[in-house]
């Protein structure tokens, strides 16, 4: 209890319960078969509820659970029975705003797993090692997007190709939507 | 014309699972790791390979040891690059591969540049990255960094630096620990999570400091703490201070104000927290309650699902020590039945059954009867146990409860759901004399169509005892020979039992029950039959089993009066021969001795020499060996055997035990001499013993096997052996000890203090003090809660001469770790008394 507010694990699975992306900060679950167990009972206990509107709770196995749904995305986090609830909620809340900007709005499967990239970083700056980062979706986005934009390299050093491949890709992922 | 349709088929097929991911294959991957080593690198090219990389660690692929080598070290290739995207993802897959110490050295100096770049972003991963793969050594090295990244403009830089510092005072605390100076700066920061993450750090390195805590927790709670985390840190930290430091003489609670002022602040984890904490302190008033609670009930309307659950888990844990603070909530509690979210719904419920009063059970058994339908059984459990308790609150409304009880029984359900049913029936039968008819129908109805043969045999155990005593016991036969036609061999035979108590009980059905019982004679299970013609013979009342009423009735409700495990193992070790075996023979102590080692194989006594002796498993074991040696045959009944005591070291040639025999007036020496050597024969082993100290002694002559044509003699020297007090003491259980010292009276009782010196816990003390005198806590008194200063512990047992001893042990702490100790003992002589405190003396 006098502890600082930890993380257990944060998850986004797919409409079907399979993994897009975890990060676990706690030794519960030792391994991956062990962490498979738990996602699957997780989403089993939730997948019936409707947690689109607002975040969701629910308690299993002395393990405090908030989610929220979107699309075919269902976003988790977890902590232990004694965590305060609200503040699991607002982190929640941060990575699932996060994603929200970091995919302009397109939060679903598709779009995730192609900016996976996106998706692990924004992970890696919501907790570390179990602490809260940041909970602030901005903020967060802010600091995941801010490498796209390359302020330290200059453009020069991009080759012609480099700049090419770039711009074949961008206008081939705007074809595709 | 029909190729487009199939192509746009395909199309939408691999819209549908498209993932860029799809038929990814470690090895592939791997190749393609390759451009990481390109003279000219492609920044782009190279993050999507990291992507796949991390994509593989995170679908839990695993990495062997040479292919993370080999991916670690083309990685640091990569430093090269200036691109920001790339150097993130670099910064990610180094933190995902967890590189051994030797590889560490790589990439330390690119980090240590990154460390002191100018780039914002470069700094603060650079410190997370550093900090998570390094090791003691070279932290020493970047320490220098680490102190001026806490102080850093940039507080995501500082945050970075304090989160990492959190996480290296677990492996190096004392550097750590030299850096509180700049976290203390940092605590003032005016960035929201640095102030959150510097007050976590500094609390970790002072936590020890009772004092430099509790100077935290004053200035801090004078208000410029602004983030909504570092406050309920702070919240925490406070009812730490509070926990430790009591309530002030004039009856005010430091920084309960501090708490109260929390539930006015703007942020919802803020108010939760401190509602939270106040409602956990020790010993808290109900004027204290009121704010938090008040604030609670605004969560409960809320229509966030988080807040509710929140609140409702916080106010059903008032409830069970507070349930008058929360009545005020009951009206919005009863709307959160309904609630989509089943586990708040529960919680509501819960809550309302702890909290409800005698008139508002009737509206919200009618509620919960709606709910019941649809949640799970682990839910519906819960709500059965608190029915149960609530019916035993207000046992006038048994009616309704108990109806309720048996409505759900009739519903679907799994075993462990159907048993707390039964279980919460049963008690209630037992608790209130009203509702005994009622509920022994119900579960008589319940086992016309149960399908659980556990529950059904306890049932009609139960209702053997009860249902006689009843006004019209022989409504209940029907259903009882509905078990004999129609259930499986298990039930039919408890239902013959059940009948037979019915018989010996009430005189009027005796001739009925005969009948039954006869037909029952023609079972096709042996069981059965046998049961049948046993109480044929015993309610017969022919004189061919038991002469009287009175012990018919004992012989059918009587209890056993020996533990079952323990005739359990007798009846294991009872071999069959012309003597019976005898219920008397069953050692009564409720603990029986860890099964040792299988009797050996020849043990036939052969003359004056002793049998190979081998430690046997029970005390009745040893008294059948003891008393088939003349020797001893006349010592009279054994009090007690010692667990086997090691007298050579393990690994021995010879490995020799010895265990103690405690008669009235007599001491008997086992010694067991086992043979490690399968080479060698043991021949002539005499045990001698220099009895200086012990009051009797008797050597035994163990010889194996056949004799070979010449021997060599040995001699060994064993460890000393010491007959203790505690073998003289038997470890039997009372089941209530008050009375059980009560009655026992004051008149031999003795009491007197003793200091036991250092302790590491009071759980060491009390468990020496129980090992020392050998008697059987009570009441599971034997376990200390954790941080407890007193502890009173309760022990019984039986002295030799068979007189009852009670004891009643208060520790508690004074001054550093000083354990000091307060014994009572009162017993059926004032001699005996005197001996436990001489044991305890002397120990």
């Amino acid at each position: 209890m006098e502890s600082c507010p930890a993380i257990k694990n944060i998850l986004l699975l797919d409409s079907e319960g399979k993994r897009v992306a975890v990060n676990y900060y706690s030794d519960d679950w030792p391994t991956n078969a062990a962490k498979e167990a738990f996602e699957k009972a997780v989403f089993a206990k939730t997948q019936k509820t409707n947690a689109r509107a607002e975040a969701e709770i629910t308690m299993f196995d002395n393990y405090i659970v908030v989610y929220k749904f979107a699309q075919d995305l269902h976003f988790f986090v977890t902590g232990s029975d004694n965590e305060n609830e609200i503040i699991l909620a607002s982190v929640l809340q941060g990575f699932f705003d996060a994603v929200g900007i970091l995919l302009r709005g397109n939060v679903e499967k598709k779009e995730s797993l192609e900016n996976l990239d996106l998706i692990l970083l924004c992970l890696d700056e919501i907790v570390d090692g179990g602490i809260v980062l940041e909970t602030d979706a901005n903020v967060i986005a802010g600091k995941v997007a801010s490498n796209s934009v390359d302020s330290g390299a200059p453009l020069s050093e991009q080759t012609i190709s480099q700049a090419l491949a770039t711009a074949r890709e961008h206008l081939a992922r705007s074809l595709l939507k | 014309m029909a190729q487009p349709l199939v192509k746009k088929d395909d199309d939408r097929d691999d819209e549908m699972d498209y993932s860029p991911f799809m038929g990814i294959e470690k090895g592939a991957v791997l190749q393609e790791a390759r451009v990481f080593n390109d003279p000219q690198l492609d920044a782009r090219r190279c993050s999507q390979v990291i992507t796949k990389l991390l994509y593989l660690l995170n679908q839990g692929e695993a990495f062997t040891k040479v292919e993370a080598t080999e991916v670690f070290f083309s990685v640091t290739k990569l430093f090269q690059s200036k691109d920001i995207g790339l150097r993130r993802m670099v910064y990610l897959i180094i933190k995902e591969l967890s590189p051994s110490a030797d590889e560490v050295i790589i990439v330390t100096s690119s980090l240590m540049k990154d460390m002191n770049s100018r780039t914002d972003m470069y700094r603060a991963n650079a410190i997370r990255v550093l900090c998570r793969i390094t090791d003691g050594t070279l932290l020493t090295q970047i320490e220098r960094y680490l102190k001026q990244a806490i102080v850093d403009k940039n507080p995501v830089v500082a945050s970075a630096a304090l989160v990492s510092g959190i996480h290296l005072l677990q492996t190096n605390p004392e550097i750590v620990k030299r850096w509180s100076n700049e976290v203390q700066e940092a605590v003032q920061s005016r960035a929201a999570l640095v102030q959150f993450h510097a007050l976590a750090l500094l609390h970790q390195i002072r936590q020890n400091d009772r004092l430099a805590v509790s100077k935290l927790v004053t200035s801090l709670t004078k208000g410029s703490v602004r983030s909504p985390l570092a406050q309920c840190l702070l919240i925490r930290y406070t009812s730490q201070v509070i926990r430790e430091s009591g309530i002030s003489q004039t009856g005010d609670r430091p920084f309960y104000d501090y708490l109260e002022s929390c539930l006015r602040h703007k942020a919802e984890m803020v108010i939760f927290e401190a509602a939270r904490a106040i409602t956990e302190l020790n010993g808290v008033t109900t004027r204290e309650l009121t704010p938090a609670i008040t604030v609670l009930q605004l969560f409960l309307s809320s229509s966030k699902p988080v807040l509710r659950f929140a609140a409702v888990r916080t106010l059903n844990k008032v409830a069970m020590t507070h349930p008058m603070a929360v009545t005020n909530c009951n009206i919005d509690m009863e709307s959160l039945i309904s609630d989509q979210n089943r586990s708040i719904a529960t919680l509501a419920i819960t809550t309302l059954l702890k909290t409800g009063n005698e008139s508002s059970v009737d509206r919200l058994m009618k509620q919960i009867t709606n709910f019941m339908s649809d949640i799970a059984d682990e839910f519906k459990i819960v709500v059965v146990e608190a029915i149960r308790s609530l019916c035993l609150k207000f046992p006038l409304k048994y009616r309704s409860l108990m109806n309720f009880l048996s409505n759900i029984l009739r519903e679907e359900g799994g075993f462990e759901y159907k048993k707390a049913i039964v279980d919460s029936i049963v008690i209630l039968i037992r608790d209130i004399p009203d509702a005994k008819e009622g509920g022994l129908l119900h579960l008589c109805e319940f086992i016309e169509d149960c399908e659980f043969t556990y529950l059904s045999t306890q049932i009609l155990h139960f209702l053997g005892n009860e249902g006689p005593k009843t006004s019209d016991p022989s409504k209940y036969i029907r259903y009882i020979y509905n078990r004999v036609i129609l259930e499986n061999a298990t039930v039919r035979a408890s239902a013959v039992s059940t009948l037979a108590k019915f018989g010996a009980l009430v005189d009027s059905l005796k001739p009925r029950i005969f009948v039954l019982l006869k037909r029952c004679l023609f079972d096709s299970d042996d069981e059965v039959r046998d049961r049948a013609t046993l109480y044929l013979n015993t309610l017969g009342g022919d004189g061919a089993v038991v002469e009287t009423d009175e012990e018919v009735k004992e012989f059918l409700f009587g209890s056993l009066g020996v533990p079952l495990t323990n005739l359990e193992t007798s009846l294991k070790n009872y071999e069959p021969s012309d003597e019976p075996f005898d219920i008397h023979s069953v050692p009564k102590e409720v603990k029986s001795q860890p099964l040792a080692e299988k009797k050996a194989p020849g043990k036939k006594p052969t003359g004056l020499a002793a049998p190979p002796v081998a430690p046997t498993s029970t005390v009745d074991a040893y008294e059948r060996l003891l008393s088939s040696i003349p020797e001893f045959a006349g010592y009279g009944k054994l009090f007690k055997s010692s667990a086997p005591v090691e007298l050579t070291e393990a690994e021995t040639e010879y490995a020799v035990n010895v265990v103690k025999h405690i008669f009235d007036s007599h001491v008997v020496f086992q010694y067991n001499c086992t043979n490690t050597i399968p080479e060698q024969l043991l021949e002539n082993v005499s045990v001698i013993v220099d009895a200086s100290e012990a009051e009797e002694f008797a050597e035994v002559d163990p010889s194996t096997g056949e004799a070979e044509e010449d021997g060599v003699e040995d001699e060994y020297q064993l460890e000393d052996l010491e007959v203790v007090s505690a073998d003289y003491m038997l470890k039997v259980g009372v089941s209530n000890f008050r009375n059980a010292w009560e009655s026992l009276g004051a008149d031999c009782e003795k009491i007197d203090e003793y200091g036991l010196g250092p302790m590491e816990s009071l759980t060491e003390a009390v468990n020496a003090v129980i090992s020392l005198l050998g008697m059987q806590p009570c009441e599971g008194t034997e376990v200390v809660p954790s941080n407890s200063r007193s502890h009173t512990c309760l022990l019984s047992g039986v002295y030799i001469g068979n007189l009852k001893v009670l004891v009643r042990l208060s520790f508690g702490v004074g001054g550093p770790k000083e354990v000091a100790m307060k014994l009572a003992v009162r017993s059926e002589d004032i001699s005996v008394s005197d001996a436990i405190h001489e044991i305890v003396a002397s120990g």
